[in-house]
């Protein structure tokens, strides 16, 4: 029984403007993205100013990537697709335009911000509150308004795409609300609600889940849209794609915790992350096969098809990230491959090769079908711009995970002696050649992207629009529907039935992981054998903690000693789990570019600090013929006065989150602070005194790299005080 | 450290054993689903995103 044939019309439009998006926010990304990875190799393009180093240029890079370019496509996806699945026109044009704007408008605040060095310090998570509430805002708006399409749908049944788009809507909400739970200092500035081992397992359950629910699910929901859609025929097997949806979200939740193996979280929840991951291979591989075989009897035509070609690489490379992934979460596996490059190696994987192969693919596919015309320009180019990235990502990964196997084995190499044979130094000259094959890379990657970019305009350019599509369906006819009695409101509570209860589900799935690894994590709180001497930082080391964070120092820097001999010898005594409780927020760090600071305290004097942040190669000039530090010089923190403006209502926030400054602190911080600077700008100036570097302790006390240099002084330096406990 | 820490808290050896229940519990309702499902509804289901017959030919 079918009901009355409706006439009505779906908005490609906002596919569109999604997709111009996309293309405009994916070369802003990908170009920082190269201009870092030469950072790496000819340091001088860091050109000295604190908007373009290294540290604040590599959070704009992931955020512009991931929130940006894929998130853009996301949208522009899940619009084109959501409708022809449902059968209906988007439930609201203006819910979808502010979805639009408004995230465009939070993309340009990100940037901004990021140049700026407002940030959060958390990974995937630098935006300050502000965005985080627009960010917050814009996602219920696509939330409302799928749920709203779904419920006025034409068709009955809700194909397993829509499964995996509601599932990223109601898991990233989840996501992005607890791991932003934050106290506001200003309007640019907050600390994180967590501190220590319980910021570092939110973190990276909402790090992780980010990778599985924003680069992942919405993908595989794509996936099961446009592969079927490229190839022609229909999904390999629809059990499988069931088999896969629940086994995935049940599964990806728990993963998270493999992020800190050897890390001061506790054992329990360490090996919890392990087994979860190892299971994840079986669902992973499970979409990838299930995606792969919807190509079957359609192979013959990936000789000339280029759509088909970027579909099986992206397919592949999924295959091989979550390969890659479970085989990260061994122990044995991640002793030798964490904090090095084979991290971001992997991580471009998922994300030029799954993530922007699926979107070249699929707007190659899509932009024809938003004109009249209906042709993509050049078939041609792009299967040129599919070589050329393909030949891109093939020098990167190799260049990279080449870098990791070689300097995660040097890291751990003992001489003769039982001494450790390489200098960390020597580690980063022995890659620096990679770093250079790496970025040659990424421009063969981003040059493609500029075929693709031309590609698509002249495609939309030279024929007439299509924004609106005139389509037809019968009206859904609910089951013993008698017209007369079932009234608007209760038909209404039939169709809406569908969609919550799988939206309950899903977040049922996910809740489980969540809680069973977040309660005896946050249990521990009331459980760490509190270190007695570990103290909160001074008003000026607090100062300077927030210098590092907005400089994020955190990119190439570690402050987490795992329990190795290797890294006991090279950086001093393991981290523990006490010593971070006052750590709002955490700055653990993935990634080694430069050696552990978690004991950096009391290495080196005050001064060695002063003229390294100037000049990270002045320390190396006699041993060395070629300068090897790939650090960036920092001067602006020798001629920018430290802003002490804010020092109070730091001081009131951290004892709202529970550290234990005395009542009435914030009155005596400011002056704390400029007797401890004083200290140490005289140390300074006593240090370098006839050196010909000579300073006058009155010109740099005020400066903020006293403050830097104090927090840095203080780091690891609390645990060796408990001589007496 | 971890493990002593963990020790301290009452009842902790519950959490793997309810996530070994839990993991059970939900695949076999997902298999059980998944069996049960009949071929016509997965024909229709598989066969939803190739309805809109495309106009065009790339």
């Amino acid at each position: 029984m079918s009901g009355q044939i409706e006439k009505f019309s779906y908005d490609n439009r906002i596919s569109r403007m999604f997709l111009y998006a996309t293309l405009l926010w994916g070369a802003v990304g990908l170009l920082v993205g190269v201009l870092i990875a030469f950072q790496l190799y000819i340091p001088a393009l860091n050109f000295d100013l604190p908007y373009t180093t290294f540290g604040r240029l590599r959070p704009l890079h992931t955020n512009a990537v991931i929130f940006a370019f894929v998130g853009n496509a996301i949208f522009a996806g899940v619009y084109y697709s959501l409708q022809r699945l449902l059968k209906a026109r988007m439930f609201n044009d203006m819910l979808s335009k502010l979805h639009f704007w408004g995230w465009q408008l939070i993309i340009v605040c990100a940037a901004l911000t990021l140049f700026l060095g407002i940030s959060t310090g958390k990974e995937y998570a630098e935006l300050e509150w502000p965005i985080d509430i627009m960010v917050a805002l814009v996602w219920v708006i696509f939330g409302v308004n799928m749920i709203g399409t779904m419920v006025k749908r034409r068709e009955k049944h809700l194909y397993v795409a829509i499964w995996f788009y509601l599932a990223t809507f109601v898991t990233v909400a989840i996501l992005h609300i607890v791991n932003s739970f934050e106290i506001p200092v200003n309007l640019f500035k907050s600390y994180s609600w967590y501190a220590g081992v319980q910021d570092a397992m939110v973190q990276w359950w909402y790090g992780h889940n980010a990778v599985a629910f924003f680069l992942t699910t919405p993908f595989l929901g794509l996936m099961y849209y446009f592969v079927p859609k490229a190839a022609n025929r229909p999904v390999y097997s629809y059990r499988l794609s069931i088999v896969h949806f629940w086994a995935l979200i049940f599964i990806y939740i728990w993963a998270g915790p493999h992020h800190l193996l050897y890390s001061a979280v506790p054992d329990w929840a360490q090996t919890l992350g392990v087994v979860f991951s190892l299971m994840l291979i079986a669902p992973s591989w499970g979409g990838m096969i299930n995606g792969l075989l919807t190509m079957r009897g359609a192979w013959d035509r990936v000789r000339n098809d280029a759509i088909l070609k970027f579909f099986v690489v992206a397919l592949t490379a999924y295959g091989m990230a979550t390969f890659e992934g479970p085989m990260h979460s061994l122990k044995t596996v991640n002793a030798f491959t964490h904090f090095t490059d084979w991290i971001p190696a992997h991580v471009h994987i998922g994300t030029l090769g799954w993530n922007g192969m699926m979107i070249f693919a699929i707007f190659y596919w899509m932009a024809p079908r938003l004109t009249k015309n209906g042709k993509l320009f050049s078939m041609k180019l792009a299967n040129t711009h599919f070589w050329i990235a393909t030949l891109g990502m093939i020098l990167w990964s190799v260049a990279m995970y080449w870098a990791g196997t070689a300097q995660g084995l040097m890291w751990k190499q003992w001489d003769a002696n039982g001494l450790l044979q390489h200098s960390f130094i020597d580690t980063v000259i022995a890659i620096v050649p990679m770093y250079l094959v790496r970025a040659i890379g990424g421009t063969l990657y981003l040059l493609g992207f500029f075929i693709f970019i031309y590609n698509i305009l002249k495609t939309l350019g030279s024929a007439q629009a299509v924004h609106e599509e005139e389509a037809e369906a019968p009206a859904l006819v609910l089951n013993n529907e008698n017209h007369s009695k079932l009234s608007g409101y209760l038909r209404h509570r039939i169709l809406e039935k569908k969609p919550l209860a799988l939206t309950f589900w899903a977040a049922v799935a996910i809740l489980v992981g969540t809680l069973i690894e977040m309660v005896p994590t946050f249990l521990v709180k009331s459980n760490v054998p509190t270190i007695a001497s570990v103290q909160p930082y001074t008003p000026l080391e607090l100062e300077g903690r927030d210098i590092y964070i907005r400089e994020g120092c955190n990119s190439c820097h570690s402050q987490l000693i795992r329990p190795f001999r290797t890294e006991t010898e090279r950086y001093g005594e393991y981290s523990k789990a006490g010593e971070f409780v006052y750590d709002h927020p955490f700055l653990w760090g993935s990634k080694r570019t430069g050696p552990d600071l978690a004991r950096e305290g009391g290495l080196r004097d005050d001064a060695w600090h002063f003229r390294h942040m100037k000049r990270p190669n002045s320390i190396y000039d006699d041993a060395y013929d070629n300068p090897p530090s790939i650090m960036p010089a920092y001067p602006w923190l020798i001629t920018d006065d430290l802003d002490v403006s804010n020092t109070p209502d730091k001081i009131r926030a951290m004892q709202t989150l529970g550290v234990p400054y005395a009542e009435g602190y914030d009155a005596n911080a400011v002056g704390d602070l400029q007797e401890q600077a004083a200290g140490i700008a005289n140390n300074i100036e006593q240090l370098l005194s006839g050196t010909g570097e000579d300073v006058v302790a009155d010109e740099i006390k005020n400066k903020e790299i006293i403050a830097l240099i104090a927090y840095l002084q203080r780091l690891g330096t609390d645990i060796s005080k408990d001589t007496n406990n | 450290m971890g493990k002593e820490v963990m020790q301290n808290i009452d009842g902790i050896s519950i959490y793997p054993i309810i996530s070994l229940v839990l993991f059970f519990v939900v695949f076999s309702v997902i298999m059980y689903f998944t069996v049960t499902l009949k071929k016509d509804k997965a024909d229709h289901l598989s066969s939803l995103p190739l309805e809109n017959d495309d106009r065009y030919e790339n």
